[in-house]
């Protein structure tokens, strides 16, 4: 792994296991009388945040306290900065103040990329979601949530998902989503199906690493997991599908639905929900759904990252030391 | 004006022969001229063309002075071998009205390195509604005859008809933006491969060809010409290609970029990258370098489209569109079509001299290298490789994506009307 | 010890343990570790509040012997569990980030307990200092205790064991090696020459 967390297609196999087990550690602390580590005293870490995400920031947010950073929140939501020079010129001046990781959400695909290539800044970059390119943390807490249901919590340490059958249903078009769990998936051994009306498949999918299928019904029997992926109302007025109404009955997840998949698979969702459209009240409640799970399981995850980018003197996922010394 | 001798120069890539040049035009060509009177240029080894014609730059003068004047412009074509470029109306303000074209036409002639024919808009401040006053820029002392929208499509069918129609009246030529706008809404690159894995608004082939298939349709049914700009598909060169077996009077120019980039250059998400038209595929440079061979594409076009720096140095989607282009042309075109045998010195000095003149109706220019002819003239050190260095463009942009790369080919010289602009590849 | 050396361990533990000498064998570490036990029985006053908490990785492995050794003694169940300290190193800025290791607190928890650390050998001190603050941020034991396997001196903080198996002097040129069956395939502690800079 380098400096940098931009994407999930740049980790390799023994790259993703490793962060999936720092955070099976790092979930342990959250059991503790006293939720913090000492590991980054001293370190500075900003959420640079030029898209609206509560949930994201929160999750990293606190990923940082508990490793003991010092946090500083920038939120620079859109319109209001000029584009363009506003992202180096913050970049800048938030190096300028000796910061050593920034935590970034763009709405601009590639974003978090130009910040780590472009010379601007001397800080690791970890990518909070880019556009409609990638959420390599998001993807890395999927995973680890379907490792700990489908493989089990000690059972899994070391291991990856191969075999496991994971089905993607939504919105693949505009999905960073879709597109960071769909190479993470792959890097781990599992076998990914895009399930989506052909208007919400990018024209290029057939180099990814997946199946692609417009029948919901015919892939829910073969899934351990079943990932919903959220339909902004907003693409129907684009003429992405025709309703609502006939969104739900065609790609929406219900009772009746939940019911053809195999007994022991999970239901996930990166969350918000849009209930009634993407998924229905009876599902997002059930216990089969993992969503509050993937909340609590992203702050663990978002440890992990910062730990093995942050942790050392060199960020370096790919040679972390097991040996102790004498 | 003195005398000058152009000694040894394979004209057109052919035989070495002596040019000389009196005044503003060439007095002989031949073998063993007497240096006599005359400044000696030595030129063996080099090439040497009719000075090259842009059909296609952006000077940026009026309204973008930050971007390129009509100074800084010409001398980036003097520097790149050009004696003509026509320039595009995308100003501010726009270039829709006689004044506005008038005034970059004497400024070109006042600076003396380059001619500058302005194109003038074919509807009023680009936007698609109105037809501008066509007649009126024709007949200005700029003497407009290519009309376009650049930058912008003109999508409205009628209002296309109606432009290709008028034209007629005194000749002109409309020359088309070919891009729909609903298909490339929030279109940041070509759509493919690699946009669905960068997650950037897909630019499908579709929406140019589209436009083209529909213009070649209605110049036929009007009975006009039309010319395409910057084509970058296959499926465009396979319309035009029909086009022009049935007959149809249309011509195409494609650009350097377009014959040399991939869309998989954007894995970086350098703005640099960024045009429009986005860079294509493999398979697409592959068939316009066919096309420009066999003449379905009849030039090329720098689409020079100079950028301040902080347009670049941005993240992608915030990022201006557009590539400088003058003073690397004839190194890319080397590259991409000459060294693969593609085409002729020959070959080139008709796609970017001859052709585009002719389209552009820009008399004294794309001549032949013959006695009696005007002076304008290239010459070239093909045998030259080096790396292309932004520092030293003459252009007041630096928006290049060859930076660093190495190129072909170097003009050492070039002659506006005898008189010389470029000397041992400096600007006089 | 320099990364290198650590790789090396790591890839081919017979070369580097084939150029050292063995200073206990499987016999002695047993024999230590009995009296070890006896020991804290003896100053736990019967160990009916011990808990036995090993410092990853080979610290675990002594500390679930000696757990059983307690059991035999006292013929009661002895809370055992290990304590990972890498976060709380105090040259984690000079080394990449390393994996971790598991932390597992026995059920009780380490309140109002006497926790006894265990680790194979005691050199600088600053891994004990790094547990005794991981152990802060887990609870409040009546009191902490150290045991480890050996001692080899060269402390670099005011840290003690309260248990040793073997005192052993060792220069600054020398390392110590723990091989414990658990991990290595056989019990034995080397004594080598560091390689030269």
């Amino acid at each position: 792994m380098q400096r940098h967390l931009i994407s999930a297609a740049d980790l390799t196999r023994d790259d993703a296991v490793l962060i999936l087990d720092t955070a099976e550690e790092m979930a342990r602390v959250a059991d503790r009388p006293i939720k913090k580590l000492p590991t980054l005293r001293g370190r500075t870490v900003v959420n640079l945040f030029f898209e609206d995400s509560t949930r994201t920031r929160i999750s990293f947010e606190a990923a940082e306290k508990r490793l003991s950073a010092d946090v500083i929140n920038f939120t620079a939501k859109g319109s209001s900065v000029s584009k363009g020079e506003s992202l180096k010129d913050t970049a800048q001046t938030l190096e300028a103040m000796g910061v050593d990781a920034v935590v970034i959400r763009h709405g601009a695909s590639g974003a978090p990329y130009r910040l780590a290539n472009s010379g601007w800044i001397d800080a690791a970059v970890i990518n909070a979601g880019d556009g409609t390119h990638q959420h390599p943390t998001q993807a890395l807490l999927d995973a680890f949530t379907m490792r700990r249901r489908l493989v089990g919590r000690d059972a899994g340490i070391g291991q990856d998902l191969a075999g496991k059958r994971i089905t993607l249903v939504g919105d693949v078009l505009h999905s960073r989503v879709a597109r960071s769990n769909v190479d993470l998936l792959h890097t781990l051994g599992a076998e990914v199906t895009l399930v989506a009306p052909p208007t919400l498949v990018p024209v290029g999918v057939e180099r990814w690493p997946c199946e692609v299928s417009y029948d919901l019904d015919a892939v829910l029997p073969k899934s351990d997991a079943v990932m919903m992926l959220r339909v902004q109302r907003e693409r129907m007025n684009a003429a992405f599908f025709p309703t609502e109404r006939e969104y739900s009955r065609r790609y929406g997840l219900d009772g009746e639905r939940m019911a053809k998949m195999p007994e022991h698979a999970i239901v996930m969702h990166p969350g918000p929900m849009v209930r009634g459209m993407e998924i229905t009240a009876e599902v997002a409640d059930s216990e089969r759904c993992t969503v509050v799970e993937q909340v609590a399981n992203g702050v663990s995850i978002r440890m992990a990252v910062l730990y093995l980018l942050l942790g050392g003197n060199e960020p370096a996922v790919s040679h972390a030391r097991t040996t102790e010394e004498k | 004006m003195s005398k000058i001798l152009i000694r040894g120069a394979k004209v057109l890539g052919g035989e070495p022969q002596d040019v000389l040049i009196d005044g503003e035009t060439i007095s002989q060509v031949g073998a063993g001229l007497p240096a006599e009177g005359a400044e000696v240029v030595e030129a063996a080894g080099k090439v040497l063309l009719p000075g090259l014609v842009d059909l296609h730059t952006h000077l940026r003068e009026p309204g973008r002075e930050d971007s390129e004047t009509v100074l800084t412009g010409t001398r980036a074509a003097a520097t790149g071998g050009y004696t003509a470029v026509f320039a595009m109306a995308n100003t501010f303000p726009v270039a829709d009205t006689a004044g506005v074209v008038e005034q970059v036409y004497r400024l070109g002639r006042e600076h003396g390195y380059c001619d500058v024919q302005p194109i003038g808009a074919v509807t009023v401040g680009l936007e698609g509604r109105k037809l501008a006053e066509l007649g009126a820029m024709h007949e200005s002392a700029a003497g407009v005859t290519v009309f376009s929208d650049d930058g912008k499509c003109v999508d409205d069918a009628v209002i296309m008809r109606r432009a290709l129609e008028y034209v007629k009246a005194f000749g002109g030529v409309v020359a088309q933006h070919a891009q729909e706008p609903r298909l490339t809404e929030g279109a940041q690159m070509n759509e493919g491969i690699v946009s669905a894995e960068l997650g950037l608004g897909g630019w499908p082939a579709v929406a140019e060809e589209s436009i083209i298939a529909r213009d070649v349709l209605l110049a036929e049914h009007v009975g006009s010409r039309v010319h395409i700009c910057h084509l970058s598909t296959a499926g465009s060169v396979e319309i035009v290609r029909w086009a022009k077996s049935r007959g149809i009077d249309v011509t195409a120019e494609v650009t350097p970029h377009h014959l040399l980039l991939t869309d998989e250059l954007v894995r970086s998400y350098n703005p640099v990258y960024k045009v429009n038209p986005p860079l294509r595929t493999e398979r697409d440079v592959l068939a316009l370098r066919e096309a420009l061979a066999d003449g379905t594409i009849d030039i090329v076009a720098t689409d020079h489209a100079p950028h301040p720096h902080e347009d670049k140095d941005c993240e992608w989607a915030a990022a201006a569109m557009g590539m400088v282009g003058l003073e690397t042309a004839l190194s890319v075109v080397q590259e991409t079509m000459v060294d693969t045998g593609l085409l002729t010195w020959a070959g080139v000095a008709d796609r970017m001299s001859v052709k585009p003149a002719r389209i552009g109706q820009a008399t004294g220019h794309g001549r032949p290298v013959s006695a009696g002819e005007p002076a304008n003239l290239t010459l070239v050190d093909t045998e030259y490789r080096g790396l292309v260095d932004p520092a030293g463009f003459a252009s007041r942009s630096r928006n290049t994506p060859y930076e660093g790369r190495e190129l072909p080919g170097r003009v050492t010289h070039t002659w506006l009307r005898g008189k010389a602009t470029l000397v041992d590849g400096k600007l006089t | 010890m320099d990364k290198q050396e650590q790789q090396d361990k790591r890839v081919r533990p017979e070369l580097q343990a084939s150029d050292a000498r063995p200073v206990l064998e499987g016999p002695d570490i047993a024999r230590v570790l009995t009296r070890i036990a006896h020991e804290i029985v003896e100053r736990a006053k019967g160990a009916d509040d011990v808990v036995l908490l090993g410092i990853p990785t080979r610290g675990v492995f002594l500390a679930r012997r000696l757990a059983a050794k307690l059991e035999q003694i006292t013929d009661r169940k002895i809370p055992v569990g290990s304590l990972d300290i890498t976060m709380y190193r105090d040259d984690l800025r000079m080394h990449p980030p390393r994996a971790l290791a598991r932390t597992e607190i026995p059920g009780d928890g380490i309140d109002g307990r006497l926790v006894v650390l265990v680790d194979d050998v005691l050199f600088s001190g600053r891994t004990i200092r790094a547990a005794l603050d991981a152990l802060n941020d887990i609870g409040r034991p009546r009191a902490v205790q150290l045991a480890v396997l050996v001692d080899r001196g060269h402390r670099e903080l005011p840290i003690r064991a309260d248990y040793v198996g073997k005192n052993l002097p060792t220069s600054l040129r020398e390392t110590v090696k723990v091989l414990l069956a658990e991990e290595d395939g056989r019990d034995t502690v080397l004594l080598g020459a560091k390689p030269a800079q």
